[in-house]
């Protein structure tokens, strides 16, 4: 049984689905949970089937991973909302061309990844370059060496964590940002995160290092032992 | 390979995708330079907080105007 808590409305009225019911409240699933990745594939043969409580059981599974990926990608709300509205929409219309080659969700994070960013270049034009690898001058050695003490999870509460990992993101230029989010959170390839934004993947690679190069020098800053916290 | 080596390959290194050869004079260098040593183990870290961080839960105004959308226009295309 794939619905566990019910309530009686369906994405399906008025549509040929089965009668059952939906989750009256978010059920969130682990993703790299080896049970969801297992039913994800029986969700989708059943949601391809025009089974609209298994599609809804889809979104209340990823709803708050896709709210994230479209906030980090666009930083705005609203713009974050309407993209996974779209994105779910989108992946329900074409739920039928997709072939199974990938997992549901990594094709639902291109999606909503594109979604996101056609609202990012609509705001702001110049915010994505689909250029080749941003080489540069700037100098890749990094400056800032402390030793961050052991584990800095421990000492910091998840919701001061969360507030700091989402803070030094939000300073990340959107170039390094969207491919950190697309590889390194999201969990995509190299390829399919060069083949989503439309770059090559030596650009990838270069904004990938960059990203990850700076994020650490800002997460410095809080970690460092006898540093701001 | 001296400490620029390292932070060009720090990447392919981290995701496993240096060649043998590569991969041992980074881990060698490794040995040698607690600067790299530490810039390497941070890097990591920094990947592993951002993936093991739990989203936060979707605003409940948030979800019920997805879910309202949803059904509406999941209903206005079937008629």
């Amino acid at each position: 049984m794939l619905c566990a808590n019910v309530k009686t409305e369906t994405f399906g009225a008025g549509l040929n689905c089965s009668p059952r019911t939906l989750l009256s409240t978010p059920n969130p699933h682990r993703l790299a949970s080896k049970v969801a990745r297992e039913d994800e594939h029986q969700l989708v043969a059943a949601a391809k089937s025009g089974d609209a409580a298994a599609f809804e059981e889809l979104v209340s599974r990823y709803e708050r991973k896709i709210f994230r990926l479209t906030m980090n990608i666009t930083r705005n709300r609203e713009d974050a909302e309407d993209a996974m509205q779209d994105a779910f929409l989108k992946s329900y219309s074409h739920l039928k061309t997709f072939q199974g080659d990938s997992r549901f969700y990594t094709w639902l994070v291109r999606i909503a990844a594109n979604e996101a960013l056609m609202r990012l270049r609509k705001r702001r034009p110049n915010q994505f370059s689909l250029d080749e690898p941003i080489e540069g001058d700037e100098d890749l050695m990094p400056r800032e060496l402390q030793d961050w003490g052991p584990g800095p999870e421990q000492r910091f509460a998840q919701t001061e964590m969360r507030e700091i990992l989402s803070g030094v993101i939000e300073e990340l230029e959107p170039d390094y940002r969207i491919v950190f989010v697309l590889r390194d959170i999201e969990e995509l390839s190299t390829e399919e995160t060069a083949a989503s934004l439309g770059i090559s993947i030596p650009a990838v690679k270069s904004r990938l290092l960059r990203a990850r190069l700076k994020l650490r020098e800002k997460l410095n800053r809080y970690f460092q032992q006898g540093g701001a916290n | 390979m001296n400490c620029e080596g390292v932070i060009h390959e720090l990447s392919d290194f981290i995701d496993g995708e240096l060649d043998t050869a590569s991969k041992q004079e980074l881990e060698s260098h490794l040995k040698e330079c607690s600067d790299c040593k530490l810039v390497v183990d941070q890097t990591k870290k920094t990947i592993e907080l951002f993936c093991d961080s739990e989203p936060v839960e979707l605003p409940g105004e948030v979800r019920n105007r997805l879910h309202e959308t949803l059904r509406r226009k999941l209903k206005e295309a079937t008629q």
